[in-house]
């Protein structure tokens, strides 16, 4: 496709190529559109249909074949389950656990990521080494014993089962700890000598320099406790004190052809965090293959 | 002790000094450039006896180190090293017991093992685990690699396209199979209705035992791949663009170029991600509570949901732990061999390069 001669190369080194399929092209966009457009059209169909047949009527989806396009916006689903169902009790349960999950990691995790990234005091290496192997534990080896502590605890049925495992992680401890690391020091060497204290250096000096791992965190850990289904399935017995993706999956097993009900459950269920990911998405995205890469 | 005298060093001597030994500073630093005039005054400043001082002050500021980092870690390592330690030991000795979370149990020794070595159902539960695994994890890597590579190029709405890929993946499982639950229902879904319109007949879809596991891990690769897509896509930023570029002028055609240069670089991220994908498609237990729950007929009952229902429903936690074990055991040994083989091979490729 190129020159072969290697003289020449030399000089055509620095400039970048042009491409020169560019100039073949006959289409007026790129060939690529083809292969791509209908495949991620493919991958949205699912959601799509879910919003869809949240807003038809039980008669449209309950017959066969079930109609493939709404006659109207029915909300009658969303009625339902927002005044018949407890979804706004469980929806504010999701949200008080996601919430103080969030924010107690980005308090604990970056007190801990500190101590270990600057700070030199007995036994850090082996709390260190400790924590890292409790990440390779998979959470059914401990989900049993962890069930029998809350129960200890008196937390089993109520959200202090759900919030207590999830109050920091070895995640976010690592997390910060290696962000902190990458940090110049200097910086909080200048705030030392000016009489702060750790504290104060962590809060005003480190901190705002650290909006990539607090956002990192932050996305991880919302994710993960607003998803989770298996640890309230296990801590949660009563209904009023359900998470959303309990509730759902209850709901959904009680309401057999109520499905736009069910339907309208779930796209309260997906709204947050569809939401929070359409708005932040380079966060989400950086989240996920920085702490992937490091992995 | 680490940190201070290098900073003397660095901040330079102007700067140094008054936060905790004040005193000492000036003494050692001898240059006569020290003087900084908006520095704190000289009131401040004990010229008296620096050296003899040094270690208690030191040995005191070891003490309040240790006692501010314990106090900064402590409740991580509370709760942390309380929920995983404890529970890992606990744990073990629930799977010697015959437990049942409520009556005080007894020990057993071994049996609960021998008796997974013999029930049909737990060897059911590995071999669904294993056939979801084997068909999950080469699927999305390869699906994941190929979606990566059609995407990483620079056209008008790519990022729409990634956007729609990547999406299903943030969707929990409970409500991705709540969502595929209705749309595979054999009366009322969608999928059989649009096969009815193509002429194809009913399907049980999840209530066929022979489509059920199947069907999982395709919804799986559908909200799985894209986190795939996205670790092979930013792997693809940091291929050395030199290189390309070099090999294109040397005649390597775009195959030739992936080959030798892009599937190379991309071997440590393949690794990271086969890891991650392994684990978690031996860990699978959402989407199937919510779609199958272990069925028809056992066909899509795997390990985790083995050891919940044993634990939780059965009420046989002591047999519940021991099948725990066994996954937690294939998982270290999985995991621990990976782990050695992308160590052997640290530079596999221009990887060196890569990050």
């Amino acid at each position: 496709m190129t020159a072969p001669a290697p003289a020449a190369d030399a000089a055509r080194r620095r400039t970048p190529p042009a491409p020169p399929a560019r100039a073949r092209r006959r289409l007026p966009f790129s060939a690529w559109h083809l292969l791509l457009a209908p495949l991620s059209l493919g991958f949205a169909l699912p959601l799509v249909w879910l919003v869809l047949s949240s807003v038809m009527t039980n008669a449209e989806i309950n017959r066969f074949p079930p109609s493939l396009w709404p006659s109207g916006v029915d909300l009658g689903g969303y009625d339902y389950v927002l005044g018949n169902a407890m979804f706004p009790r469980w929806f504010a349960n999701s949200s008080v656990v996601a919430v103080t999950a969030v924010l107690s990691n980005l308090v604990l995790g970056s007190l801990g990521g500190y101590a270990f990234a600057r700070m030199r005091f007995a036994g850090s290496r082996l709390v260190l080494g400790l924590m890292l192997a409790t990440m390779v534990i998979p959470f059914q080896l401990t989900m049993i014993p962890t069930f029998l502590v809350m129960k200890e605890l008196g937390l089993i049925d109520t959200l202090g089962a759900l919030i207590v495992p999830s109050l920091v992680t070895p995640f976010a401890v690592f997390l910060f700890r290696q962000f902190f690391l990458a940090l110049p020091r200097e910086l909080e060497e200048a705030a030392w000598i000016d009489g702060c204290s750790r504290l104060r250096v962590l809060y005003s000096v480190v901190l705002p320099l650290a909006r990539p791992a607090l956002a990192t965190v932050a996305v991880l850990t919302f994710l993960t406790t607003w998803n989770d289904l298996t640890w309230p399935l296990i801590a949660i017995n009563h209904d009023t004190q359900y998470t959303l993706q309990l509730g759902l999956t209850t709901f959904q097993g009680q309401h057999h052809n109520r499905w736009s009900a069910i339907m309208a459950g779930n796209v309260i269920t997906v709204l947050p965090v569809l939401v929070a990911f359409l708005f932040a998405q380079k966060t989400f995205i950086q989240s996920l293959t920085s702490s992937g890469l490091k992995g | 002790m680490p940190p201070r005298p290098r900073a003397d060093h660095r901040t330079g001597p102007g700067r140094t000094g008054p936060e905790r030994a004040p005193r000492r500073t000036p003494s050692r630093t001898p240059r006569p450039l020290t003087l900084n005039p908006r520095h704190d005054g000289p009131g401040h400043r004990h010229p008296s006896a620096p050296t003899p001082r040094r270690p208690r002050t030191l040995a005191g500021r070891t003490r309040r180190e240790n006692a501010t980092a314990w106090a900064f870690i402590s409740p991580s390592v509370l709760i942390i090293l309380g929920l995983s330690i404890v529970p890992v030991v606990w744990s073990l000795l629930l799977s010697f017991r015959a437990d049942d979370l409520v009556t005080p149990g007894r020990w057993v020794g071994l049996d609960n093992y021998r008796a997974l070595v013999r029930d049909p159902g737990f060897r059911t539960a590995v071999e669904n685990t294993l056939v979801y695994a084997g068909l999950y994890v080469p699927l999305s890597l390869a699906g994941g690699l190929v979606l990566a590579l059609a995407l990483n190029r620079r056209i008008r709405l790519i990022d729409l396209y990634r956007t729609l890929i990547f999406v299903p993946f943030v969707i929990s499982a409970a409500a991705q199979g709540v969502l595929f639950f209705f749309i595979l229902d054999p009366q009322f879904g969608v999928a059989n209705s649009l096969l009815h319109h193509l002429g194809v007949s009913r399907q049980g879809f999840l209530s066929d035992p022979g489509q059920a596991l199947y069907l999982l891990v395709a919804i799986s690769l559908w909200s799985g791949v894209g986190f795939c897509v996205v670790v092979y896509l930013a792997a693809l930023q940091d291929v050395p663009q030199e290189l390309i570029e070099s090999a294109r002028l040397d005649g390597a055609n775009r195959l030739r170029v992936l080959w030798h240069i892009k599937l190379p670089s991309l071997m440590p991220v393949t690794v990271f991600l086969l890891l991650w994908e392994l684990i978690t498609a031996l860990q699978v237990f959402d989407l199937i509570y919510v779609t199958t729950k272990g069925g028809p007929l056992g066909s899509t009952t795997v390990i985790v949901y083995f050891v919940w229902e044993q634990a939780f429903q059965m009420f046989t936690a002591g047999y519940g732990a021991a099948a725990a074990y066994v996954l937690a055991a294939a998982l270290l040994v999985t995991g621990t061999a990976l782990r050695l083989y992308r160590r052997r091979r640290p530079g596999a490729a221009p990887d060196g390069a890569v990050r």
